[in-house]
């Protein structure tokens, strides 16, 4: 199932992280390794300083909402520029306090997308400079994008739901 | 190339009484025809259908002839608020404070569905029409709309500017329109 | 002691003072809303705190709530100038997840149509720069080539601006002979104009005197902020999603990519015009090698069968309805697929629990995440500078806020 450059990576941080490592599993073509969240930083950090998996470059950060198993799971996806290859690592926090450490360290362009997570999910980073809303208004009390909050305004009346197969 | 002399019409003129050296009309018609020609808009261009208007005043489909021709950005010298694309809640007390710092006579002009009323997106986010917070004269619905429905927005506006009493800003009814969202 | 019997040492220097001036979400010359808070010392601009959400729509809510066919249309209004890149950016996700077959004409003629669309995507934000340091005439000379295009859009998919172009598995319709005299047109008549209008500008004194060195960004800085596109290209970088990960047959064609030195305004305006030659070149290539075929994938599941055989043929019915209630099976898995948008890497990270609307969707906008190192690029500018720093970012408000 792993192509011989996975299994490099994988070697590679298993060498000095054995512990932090979960899953690793490949979707799509796509190696998705799964950790634990304490020392998440420490591993992107090496990921990106190791001469045989230079991942210098951070695509995206994102938030998934699992609701069923109660966790708010972080995804981080890197790409090595110089041979072409990506990896997604994914962290999974509980949902009634996830805290997680910033990437704003080793990537500045970190900044706004763990903004955008903590505006649409509630993870609060660590030692993020300045986390506040940046898409929402500064009012919400929520964290929207959540499964239990509904898509729709509730206080708008001019749009019947039943209309709408709602 | 035959002759164009003849096919050109230089406006309607308005009934009165007229004779050498003179015309006499009432002062309403005069100054609804002179500010029908010279509507100054406001381009509140937040998306796609910013870009429908930007094709709408270029060369092709061109608003300049219909009087706009100077666009205003600030709000003190514009007579038409064009609310183009989707306001979200973020955005509404900004196009409030637009709204209210334009001097009267002031019309606005809903161009697009998500102005109208939302459009597509319904949403916690999206104010769902500005007729929530300012009052509407013409909408435009469309996403976006054509440039010619654009125009066809702006030419029923100057409809409604030709027509416009002048003693209607002032007319408690308009007052107690104000007084519904909340402008003084 | 000075003439006024004041003690010169012992006078204290006053405090500095700045001024604060807001660039405010409604501003003629920021094309988008978007609000920036300018710490100012003057002229020059010391600090700024950008504020965006004007326009914050939800789109990765509204995804969690639409069939994967009704999703095209909100990715649509992500970065409006050039939409069908983002529509079709989408079909390719689905097509990924579903691991569909897609024949190569439908893959020549994505390639055409998203050439076109990266083409008008530049038109505007060259053209803006070009309006923002004063030179009106360009903008009007090609929005009137603008129209060309919208003309192409709507002989196809019937839209000009939000096109909703093709469907998952290739489009809805061959492309019509009115549709290939207008693409022909198009290519007859665009270099035309684009080469007056960068006779108006490359080597005008203004312009340059304006742009070079105004806005600059190291590459180191930039690969740290993510930057991609040309905004990445004219740092430096020759990092080009159609080369690195090539998709729809890109690597069938043969086409160089344009890399500046400084990062500064002028070279994004310059990689940005040679961008748009390269698109001409390629959309020539497609025409010239376009094979025969199908014009949409065999994929039943996904693909609306013709209304013709809707009302007579059984399997045909069936598949029409599951595909409207949205019964069938969708595979469950998540996965990443990014294209080479107007402004750079735009990726969909879709995951499908197997249900008929997607688990979760995020769009990796790149408007968004290169918008954070503004304030990093204005620093030390005055603002005029500034706003010509922001127009040729090309930061679109949709793409931003989503």
């Amino acid at each position: 199932m792993f192509d011989p450059a996975d299994e490099n990576v994988i070697a590679i941080l298993r060498e000095k992280y054995e512990d932090q490592v979960l899953l690793t599993e490949k979707h799509y073509d796509f190696l998705t390794i799964t950790l634990k969240e304490d020392k998440i930083i420490e591993v992107i950090q090496h990921l990106r300083d190791h001469e045989g998996t230079k991942f210098q470059f951070l695509t995206t950060l994102c938030g998934i909402h699992h609701p069923e198993q109660g966790q708010i799971a972080v995804m981080y996806q890197l790409h090595n520029m110089y041979n072409n290859s990506r990896i997604r690592l994914k962290i999974y926090l509980p949902q009634e306090k996830p805290v997680a450490p910033t990437l704003t360290g080793v990537f500045a362009g970190a900044n706004w997308m763990e903004r955008e997570t903590y505006d649409f999910f509630g993870v609060v980073f660590e030692g993020h400079p300045d986390l506040r809303r940046i898409l929402n208004v500064d009012e919400m009390t929520i964290f929207p994008m959540r499964k239990e909050y509904p898509l729709e305004d509730q206080t708008r009346e001019d749009k019947r739901d039943e209309m709408f197969g709602r | 190339m035959e002759a164009v002399g003849n096919k050109i019409s230089v406006g309607e003129k308005p009934p009165g009484v007229e004779g050498t050296g003179f015309f006499a009309t009432s002062l309403e018609k005069v100054v609804g025809m002179a500010r029908k020609n010279s509507i100054w808009p406001l381009p509140f261009a937040t998306s796609c259908c910013g870009i429908e208007f930007m094709a709408t005043m270029g060369a092709h489909y061109d608003l300049a002839r219909f009087g706009s021709e100077r666009l205003s950005f600030s709000p003190r010298q514009a007579d038409l608020l064009m609310v183009m694309g989707t306001i979200a809640k973020k955005m509404g007390p900004v196009l409030r404070q637009v709204y209210e710092q334009m001097a009267e006579p002031r019309w606005v002009l809903s161009v697009g569905a998500c102005a109208s009323s939302g459009g597509i997106f319904d949403t916690y986010s999206v104010l769902q029409g500005i007729d929530r917070i300012i009052p509407v004269d013409v909408y435009v619905p469309g996403c976006p709309p054509r440039p010619e429905q654009i125009i066809d927005g702006v030419m029923k506006i100057q409809q409604l500017v030709e027509t416009e009493s002048l003693r209607r800003r002032d007319s408690p009814e308009y007052k107690a329109m104000l007084n519904k969202y909340g402008i003084q | 002691m000075d003439a006024r019997g004041t003690d010169i040492n012992t006078v204290q220097p006053q405090e500095k003072q700045y001024s604060y001036l807001n660039l405010g979400p409604t501003h003629p010359a920021t094309h988008g809303i978007f609000q920036n808070v300018l710490k100012m010392d003057g002229e020059i601009i010391v600090d700024s705190e950008p504020t965006i959400g004007y326009i914050h729509r939800a789109f990765e809510k509204l995804a969690e709530r639409r069939p994967f066919n009704q999703i095209t249309p909100i990715t649509d209004r992500l970065n409006y100038c050039s939409a069908p890149i983002n529509n079709i950016g989408w079909h390719m996700t689905v097509e990924k997840l579903i691991k569909a077959d897609i024949p190569k004409r439908v893959q020549y003629l994505r390639v055409i149509i998203m050439e076109l669309a990266r083409i008008t995507d530049h038109l505007i934000c060259n053209a803006v720069v070009g309006v923002d340091t004063g030179a009106l005439t360009g903008f009007v000379y090609l929005f009137q080539q603008r129209e060309l295009a919208y003309e192409i859009y709507e002989e196809i998919c019937g839209a000009r601006l939000t096109t909703n172009i093709g469907r998952v598995g290739g489009f809805e319709r061959d492309f019509s002979p009115k549709a290939w005299e207008k693409i022909h047109r198009f290519l007859d008549e665009f270099p035309k104009v684009l080469k007056e209008f960068e006779n108006l500008l490359k080597r005008n004194r203004i312009f340059m005197d304006r742009t070079i060195g105004v806005g600059g960004i190291t590459a180191e800085r930039a690969l740290q902020y993510s930057f991609t596109g040309p905004n990445l290209r004219a740092a430096g970088v020759d990092y080009d999603v159609r080369v690195a990960k090539p998709y729809s047959s890109y690597e069938d064609f043969e086409f160089t990519i344009p890399v500046g030195i400084n990062g500064d305004v002028y070279d994004r305006f310059m990689v940005r015009q040679e961008e748009m030659w390269q698109s001409l070149s390629i959309m020539r290539q497609a025409i010239d090698k376009l094979p025969d075929g199908p014009y949409h994938a065999e994929i039943p599941d996904f693909y609306l069968p013709p209304k013709e055989e809707v009302y007579n043929n059984m399997e045909a019915l069936i598949y029409q309805f599951k595909i409207v209630m949205g019964e069938t099976d969708v595979p469950k898995g998540e996965v990443y697929h990014s294209v080479e948008a107007g402004n750079g890497e735009l990726g969909f990270y879709l995951i499908s629990d197997g249900g008929r609307t997607p688990f979760r969707l995020h769009f990796r906008r790149p408007c968004f995440i290169f918008y954070q190192a503004y304030p990093e690029m204005i620093r030390g500018s005055m603002l005029s500078d500034a706003i010509l720093t922001m127009s040729s970012m090309n930061v679109i408000a949709g793409e931003l806020d989503a």
